[in-house]
């Protein structure tokens, strides 16, 4: 199996996978505890360098992630050609295969990180976020 | 800061402000020009792949922007009137820091054959919410704390051995700076054993 071939299929799982988990959008999942959600911003922390919930920096803006598709913040001109022809829509599912491997999931992405390894820290970090970039609610979409 | 006084050791050098505001004509130091002695394969003879050479450049430029905006976090400190001369001290020598970390990485991906990004003309530092020097400091050190694993993280992604060392080198230097923000905040410097 080469390494190429992996990444291929991981895009594709995502793809998928966003696709599937479409009208989860729209389903209000159960509330996270209140310890999830310290666990997941502590984990956050370590995307500051390069994002935050409501501006763009070297990384795009996070408020308004869930539903979104990939490379479209509003605002954001520098992805990558590969974010931008991903056509990953962002959801749980696809959240947590592209964190556990950004340059797996997506190669070509600007994001050269190695991943959130640990399955629980991604769930916690997913939590949070869902929590914390809904927009006119938790945030507010800068352009 | 809180009330607390910013004690520095004897031996911390901190820049001149004239040093550290200049933004280019950074002399890089030895340390730093021998990271960049060149490609780990292509030293060895080995030819890197140019999809290595791509990867590794794309890394080297995402750190590279978000060197550029911590210059500018700092400068927005600097010149916020909020910090005491002994912050400002620190403040503007751990923005030389990111100057000298910006021109190394600059300088290594044009050596790799890549254009290197340039500093944005305008970044989106939350100036509102800072209102006093801890919160200056507040928001540097989380800045710092990202950048420590943001460095983390690309480590184990570079095709170049020598680029990794060179990411090691920088993590190094924020991770001093994590220390020393979280100490004058009156918060455990070292919180950990280990970096995420």
């Amino acid at each position: 199996m080469t390494s190429g071939w992996r990444a291929g299929a991981a895009l594709a799982s995502i793809v998928a996978l966003a696709a599937s988990s479409a009208t989860a959008q729209t389903t209000p999942a159960k509330a996270p505890d209140g310890a999830t959600l310290q666990r997941g911003e502590q984990i956050y922390a370590r995307c500051a360098a390069c994002h935050a919930v409501e501006a763009n920096r070297t990384g795009p803006q996070h408020c308004g992630l869930f539903g979104r598709r990939a490379g479209t913040a509003p605002g954001f001109d520098t992805y990558s050609k590969a974010m931008r022809d991903s056509n990953i829509v962002w959801s749980e599912h696809s959240l947590d295969l592209f964190l556990e491997a950004p340059t797996r999931a997506v190669p070509g992405t600007a994001m050269g990180y190695a991943g959130v390894k640990d399955p629980r820290e991604r769930a916690d970090l997913i939590a949070w976020l869902r929590e914390a970039t809904l927009p006119g609610v938790r945030c507010r979409v800068s352009r | 800061m809180n009330g607390q006084r910013l004690v520095l050791p004897q031996t911390f050098s901190v820049l001149s402000r004239r040093r550290a505001l200049v933004g280019s004509g950074l002399v890089l130091s030895a340390s730093a020009v021998a990271l960049l002695g060149g490609r780990d394969a292509l030293a060895a003879g080995a030819k890197a792949s140019t999809a290595d050479v791509e990867a590794d450049v794309r890394i080297l430029n995402t750190a590279l922007g978000a060197e550029f905006e911590a210059v500018a976090a700092y400068q927005v400190g600097a010149e916020s009137g909020l910090l005491g001369k002994d912050a400002l001290g620190v403040a503007l020598a751990f923005q030389g820091h990111h100057k000298e970390h910006a021109a190394a990485i600059s300088a290594t991906v044009h050596k790799l054959g890549g254009q290197a990004v340039t500093a944005k003309a305008k970044y989106n530092i939350p100036v509102e919410k800072l209102k006093s020097q801890a919160d200056v400091l507040q928001y540097a050190a989380g800045l710092e704390k990202g950048a420590i694993s943001a460095y983390l993280g690309a480590m184990p992604l570079f095709a170049d051995k020598a680029l990794a060392q060179m990411a090691a080198s920088i993590l190094g230097d924020e991770a001093m700076h994590w220390a020393v923000l979280r100490q004058v905040l009156g918060e455990t410097p070292v919180p950990s054993a280990f970096m995420s």
